[in-house]
């Protein structure tokens, strides 16, 4: 056994010998990364042997693929073997009260209308017994679980249910699919698992939030969701409240599989710390989210609104693969300051008579950088397919940019692809006329943006729609003089 | 006391003098109208009196209310009751016509330190002023302005002004472009509103308006100043025998 190993045997212990009385002492692996850290984070978490197997053959493809370069983007290089690659699900720093909280946080808090309880959880102080949000989630795990509704962490869904992971995992995106996701699939940390059994309907929205478990789910999330035929889920990723994480690199990974006449509507709203004014300290995120429509009739719908990260990279995809199948896509991307978006779609069409819609809007400010890329393809089989793109681009000052890369692959001639594009300014003209209403420079600024957002906001479940629009004006703050 | 007084106003706009001292007293419940020819400042005059950013005073003094105008941010003017109709009124895509007066309806209340009206109350007040000048209620669920035609356009603006209700309303060649019918709905929206409380500003190139809208006294701008004032009857005059006499009119003052 080499010594490195013996560390981490060691390391992998050190929670056994030591209980867990300390909630401040942290469990973290050396860093950098090898075959062994990947062997000890399966089994930290108890993994069975293929799914070990499986991380290794991840871990062995990544060896050999470079980091993609295409992207317009720019960031000085990422060391991986810099980085630590697991963490024992660590406890926030516990606070007293909201007082201890970076006013600047609370601030933007209260300018999200967060309540004033949630903010406690989302800071870290703790929280009284009014509001116990581990309570509320086991409600609403027994109400889906009397429907034979899965909705638990990925680990859990792994200990619980190996058959169904093991059977779709990586069937969306094979850990070969690029760089990012074979990292992910080597050392994914936790994330969330949603089995949506034969012709039921999900009652709620599913958000991470009421899920146990759900924060702290780590840098390299995976999440995988399954609908069989005629099932339904809307699910919600993210929360509208800003983000901090010490990692700056997050490779996350999301499966969606979508059988006969199923439905999957996936929801994002992303505001991870976007760096200072000149963009340090940000986070970079870097994901693959792919979704197929395996049967017919199946529908997945993306809706993403991006406000942090500093860097963006991020194509949620449909494979339309069922006949009549449909995908969407709907996103606003914004970027301030010193951020950089390059996002998009692809809409892959194998079906007869699929079906698919972009509508992306990009916003840029400050001296962000916003790209558009999308792929359409369109198969040999794939007769009567019918894709429509519309991508929007709005620049708030002059010194930011936006970008539109649209690609298109057509191999049958039945097929009908339309792609519409714009860019325009937001004009001194449109904040005046507001102004001379009697609206404030600031209101106006956020009316003609939501104004501009429209179409995908109204993709978005009610509430979450509120929130992402007061997301934007607190992001696109002091953007314009 | 007189609603706004405007003394010796100079404006710059792109880097060209164009309003050279104009002065101008308005009273509560008067109609003014100010015509020239092209070039003259008539514009100028109205934008700069609304606060619009490329426009700049660079002397004078406005006080409206006994207030200093020229103090307040454009959208503090609008609060305050000062209105401008717009010679082209701006498109917002994708921001509903009814929602966009509602932020200013309650802006405006906010400011007056009176509660805002709920989506009920609001709806009510917008249907009856809809009803009174004759606009669509299709129109209120549009965006603000986007794709509507022309006509459409300035008969919103007069729209907005009704549901705002206006101290000081400046209309800014709101007939500029309007046919005979349109024209007329836009003018019975003014004569509708004229009140003892309030005071009009009509900018305009043509007397037209002015068989619609009455004024109580006629301006003549000319090269950046007021050239000459009157009655109604000075409109008349300057119909028959258009602008170009005024040239020696304006060299003599």
């Amino acid at each position: 056994m080499s010594t490195s190993t013996e560390l981490i045997e060691q390391l992998a212990t050190k929670e056994y010998k030591y209980g867990f009385t300390t909630d401040v002492e942290q469990e973290i692996a050396p860093k950098g990364l090898n075959e062994d850290i990947v062997r000890l984070i399966s089994s930290k978490k108890d993994e069975p042997e293929w799914l070990l197997e499986w991380r290794l053959k991840a871990y062995r493809a990544w060896l050999k693929m470079t980091e993609p370069t295409w992207q317009n983007v720019t960031y000085p290089p990422i060391d991986y073997q810099g980085i630590s690659y697991y963490a024992a699900p660590k406890r926030k720093q516990r606070l007293n009260s909201l007082d201890e909280v970076d006013p600047e946080i609370r601030r933007t808090f209260e300018k999200l209308g967060i309540p004033l309880e949630e903010q406690k959880l989302l800071s870290g102080v703790a929280v009284d017994a009014v509001f116990d949000s581990v309570s509320v989630a086991t409600t609403f795990r027994d109400k889906l679980a009397a429907l034979g509704i899965i909705f638990c962490s990925f680990s859990e869904a792994v200990r619980e249910h190996p058959d169904l992971v093991r059977q779709y995992l990586g069937t969306v995106v094979p850990y070969t699919d690029n760089f990012f996701a074979a990292l992910n699939s080597a050392v994914f940390s936790d994330g969330s698992f949603v089995f949506v059994p034969k012709g039921v309907r999900c009652p709620m929205e599913l958000s991470t939030y009421f899920r146990i478990n759900a924060k702290e789910t780590g840098q390299f999330e995976r999440t995988l969701i399954v609908c069989e035929a005629g099932a339904q889920v809307s699910y919600l990723e993210g929360c509208t409240a800003p983000q901090r994480d010490e990692n700056q690199l997050h490779a996350a990974v999301v499966e969606l599989v979508a059988l006969d006449d199923a439905t999957i509507k996936y929801s994002t709203v992303q505001n991870w710390y976007p760096g200072d004014k000149d963009g340090k300290g940000g986070i970079y995120n870097f994901v693959t989210k792919r979704g197929i429509c395996k049967g017919r009739k199946s529908k997945i719908t993306w809706t993403q609104v991006e406000t942090g990260s500093s860097i963006t990279w991020k194509y949620p995809s449909c494979i339309l693969q069922g006949d009549d199948s449909v995908g969407e896509f709907y996103s606003v991307a914004v970027t301030n300051n010193r951020q950089q978006a390059d996002t998009g779609t692809k809409m892959i069409h194998l079906g007869k008579n699929t079906r698919s819609t972009i509508v992306s809007k990009g916003i840029s400010a400050g001296r962000g950088q916003n790209t558009y890329r999308g792929a359409v393809k369109i198969g040999r089989q794939a007769t009567n397919a019918r894709n429509y793109s519309q991508c929007d681009s709005l620049l708030i000052g002059d010194r930011c940019g936006a970008h539109t890369f649209p690609y298109l692959e057509v191999k049958n001639t039945s097929a009908s692809v339309e792609h519409e594009a714009s860019t325009s300014k937001i004009g001194e003209d449109q904040i005046f006329y507001c102004e001379q209403r009697g609206i404030s420079k600031e209101d106006a600024i956020n009316m003609i943006v939501s104004g501009f957002c429209k179409e995908v906001f109204r993709e978005l479940p009610m509430e979450f729609a509120v929130e992402a629009q007061k997301l934007l004006g607190v992001s696109l703050e002091g953007s314009v003089g | 006391m007189s609603l706004l007084d405007v003394t010796n106003l100079q404006v710059r706009a792109e880097d060209k003098q164009i309003l050279r001292g104009v002065s101008l007293s308005v009273n509560p419940g008067e109609v003014h109208a100010i015509m020239g020819p092209n070039g003259s400042g008539k514009s100028t005059f109205a934008r700069a009196l609304a606060g619009h950013p490329g426009y700049e005073v660079t002397d004078g003094a406005v006080t409206y209310r006994g207030k200093d105008l020229l103090d307040m941010s454009p959208d503090e003017r609008a609060r305050e009751g000062v209105f401008m109709a717009f010679q082209y009124p701006v498109e917002i895509p994708g921001v509903n016509n009814a929602y966009f007066l509602k932020a200013a309806v309650n802006a405006k209340r906010r400011h007056q330190g009176l509660e805002e009206l709920d989506a009920m109350d609001f709806m009510a007040l917008i249907r009856e002023k809809a009803k009174l000048l004759q606009v669509d209620e299709g129109m209120l669920q549009r965006s603000v302005n986007e794709g509507f035609s022309g006509g459409e356009k300035k008969r919103n603006e007069i729209f907005h002004m009704a549901v705002l209700e206006p101290t000081l309303a400046v209309l800014d060649e709101t007939d500029s472009g309007l046919d005979i019918d349109a024209l007329k709905i836009v003018a019975h929206g003014v004569n509708a509103m004229r009140a003892p409380d309030r005071a009009f500003i009509v900018v305009t190139h043509y007397q037209r308006l002015l068989n619609y809208i009455v004024p109580d006294f006629v301006h003549v701008l000319s090269e950046g100043k007021l050239v000459r004032s009157g009655g109604r009857e000075l409109a008349l005059e300057l119909e028959e025998k258009g602008y170009g006499w005024l040239e020696t009119a304006g060299a003599r003052s």
